[in-house]
C-alpha cells in the first residue's frame, strides 16, 4: 500500500517539499473517501481537517433561506479544499459536497497548525504553498463577480 | 498609401437568411446565402460587416464551417439597435454583407502542434470555424483541448454540437459555468481556472482565446503561468468598427487597427497595450 508521504510527494501542491517536512505533514494526514452526494462538511462545522483532493469532484455550496443551494465553485484532482482551518474561529463558511466518488488526503488542521507553530520553517513552506492557491482563487472570484458574459442582470 | 481593396469593399452585397436558429433568448444564429453570385471564402477568425437595412452595420465574426462554401453562418447577441434588428431577421429576409475582413487564427502555423482553445460566452462563435477546420484536418494537429466558460448551464452555446464533440475520443472539452444549481454536475468557476487542470505542453501548444476582454486578461495570465510564450497565444480582439478597412480609425488599438491587423492578434504584438485602459 502506498504510504501517505509518497502520495503527498506526488501532488503538485507539495512539489519540492523537503522529505523530512513531507514526513511531518504526512504524520497529520489520513486517506479519506467520500461517496457521490455525501457532504464533506457543512457551514458552521469545526474546520478541524482540510483536504487535498486526489480524485473526484467537490461542489462548494451556499444556502440562503428559502432558496435552493447555489454552487459557487467546484474543485477537483490536485486542489486544496478548505482555508478556514487557517484562521480563527476555525469554522467552515460553506458546505462541501462530493459530486462524484472523491478520494482525498485529509490533514488534521490542529495537528498541522501545531507543527507549523513549533517549526516555522515548515510553517513558511506551507504558507508559500497555500498563499498562491488563495490568491488565484481571489482573482478568480473577482472575475466571477464581474459577470462578464452577456448583458447584466439577465 | 494606396489600399489594395476590392472595388466593392464599401458596398454591401445582398444576402438572404436561409435559416435562423434561436440559441438563447437574445442570441440568434443566421445562415446566409448570397442572393447572386458566389460566396467568398473565409479564414477561421475573420468577420463580416452585416447591414440591417435602414438601421446600420455591425462587425460579426463568421461562426460557420470554412469547408461549407455555400453559406455564411453568424451568431450574434442582440445588444444594440443593429444587432437587435439582425437577431430578429427570419428565413427569407434580406440583409447586406461586406467581407470577409481581418486576420484569422494561425491554422497553418499550428500544424503539428497541440492546441488549447479557450472561449468565454459568445466567444465560442469566432472559434467554431477553427474547430471545424481542426476536426476536418485532424491528422495535421496534435492534441486539441477546448475550455469553455459561460454564465450558467442554460447559456451553453451550440449545446447539441458540443455534446457531439464531447463523444469524440480525439478532442477534450471541459465546460465551466460561473453560476449553477445542484442539477449541474460539471465545473463551476471561471474558465481560466481550468487551465492548470489541462495537460498543456507549453513548448508545443498554441492557445486560441476569445471572450470578454476581462476574461481574456485572466486567461492570458493563466496561460503564461502554464509556461506558454506570448507568441504562442492568439486573441480575438473586439472594438466597434465602421469601415472595416483600416481607414476610419474607429477600431484603432494603439498603433494597430482591429479590423485589418486583427481581430485575431498574436499576444506578443499587443502585450504592451493589452491591459492599458482607454486603448
Amino acid at each position: 500500500m502506498e504510504g501517505l508521504d509518497s502520495i503527498l510527494a506526488e501532488q503538485p501542491f507539495f512539489a519540492a517539499l523537503e522529505p523530512e517536512l513531507s514526513k511531518i505533514v504526512s504524520g497529520c494526514a489520513r486517506n479519506r473517501r467520500f461517496d457521490a452526494g455525501s457532504y464533506i462538511f457543512h457551514e458552521g462545522d469545526d474546520a478541524d481537517e482540510f483536504y487535498l483532493i486526489r480524485h473526484g469532484r467537490v461542489a462548494l455550496e451556499m444556502v440562503a433561506p428559502g432558496q435552493a443551494p447555489v454552487v459557487f465553485n467546484t474543485l477537483g484532482s490536485g486542489d486544496i479544499l478548505g482555508a478556514s482551518w487557517l484562521v480563527p474561529p476555525y469554522k467552515w463558511m460553506f458546505d462541501a459536497r462530493a459530486v462524484e466518488l472523491t478520494r482525498a488526503v485529509g490533514i488534521d488542521a490542529k495537528c498541522l497548525r501545531g507543527k507549523c507553530e513549533a517549526d516555522h520553517h515548515l510553517g513558511y513552506e506551507m504558507m508559500k504553498r497555500f498563499l498562491p492557491v488563495f490568491v488565484r482563487r481571489l482573482h478568480a472570484t473577482r472575475l466571477q463577480i464581474l459577470d462578464v458574459y452577456g448583458k447584466r442582470g439577465k | 498609401m494606396t489600399a489594395a481593396f476590392p472595388a466593392n469593399a464599401f458596398v454591401p452585397t445582398a444576402y438572404r437568411v436561409i435559416r435562423q436558429r434561436r440559441e438563447m433568448r437574445d442570441v440568434a444564429t443566421l445562415e446566409l446565402s448570397a442572393a447572386a453570385g458566389e460566396l467568398p471564402t473565409f479564414a477561421p477568425g475573420q468577420f463580416n460587416m452585416l447591414y440591417a437595412f435602414g438601421v446600420g452595420e455591425v462587425a460579426i465574426s463568421v461562426s460557420g464551417d470554412p469547408g461549407n462554401r455555400g453559406r455564411f453562418v453568424h451568431t450574434l447577441r442582440a445588444v444594440g439597435a443593429v444587432s437587435t434588428a439582425l437577431a430578429r431577421l427570419e428565413a427569407g429576409q434580406m440583409l447586406g454583407l461586406r467581407g470577409p475582413f481581418g486576420t484569422g487564427w494561425p491554422m497553418t502555423a499550428a500544424v503539428g502542434s497541440d492546441l488549447v482553445i479557450i472561449a468565454g460566452g459568445l466567444g465560442l462563435a469566432p472559434l467554431r470555424p477553427a474547430l471545424y477546420h481542426l476536426l476536418s484536418h485532424r491528422a495535421d494537429y496534435g492534441g486539441i483541448t477546448v475550455l469553455y466558460g459561460t454564465r450558467h448551464p442554460r447559456d451553453i452555446l451550440y449545446r447539441r454540437e458540443i455534446e457531439r464533440w464531447r463523444r469524440r475520443l480525439d478532442l477534450d472539452i471541459e465546460i465551466t459555468v460561473d453560476h449553477a444549481d445542484r442539477a449541474w454536475h460539471g465545473h463551476v468557476g471561471v474558465v481560466p481556472a481550468l487551465i492548470p487542470r489541462a495537460a498543456i505542453d507549453p513548448e508545443n501548444t498554441f492557445a486560441l482565446v476569445c471572450g470578454p476582454e476581462a476574461m481574456m486578461r485572466f486567461t492570458v495570465a493563466g496561460l503564461r503561468d502554464a509556461g506558454l510564450a506570448p507568441e504562442r497565444i492568439y486573441l480575438s480582439m473586439e472594438r466597434n468598427m465602421k469601415c472595416a478597412l483600416g481607414l476610419c480609425g474607429r477600431c484603432q488599438f494603439g498603433p494597430t487597427f482591429i479590423c485589418k491587423d486583427g481581430p485575431v492578434m498574436r499576444f506578443d504584438r499587443i502585450l504592451q497595450i493589452f491591459a492599458t485602459r482607454e486603448i
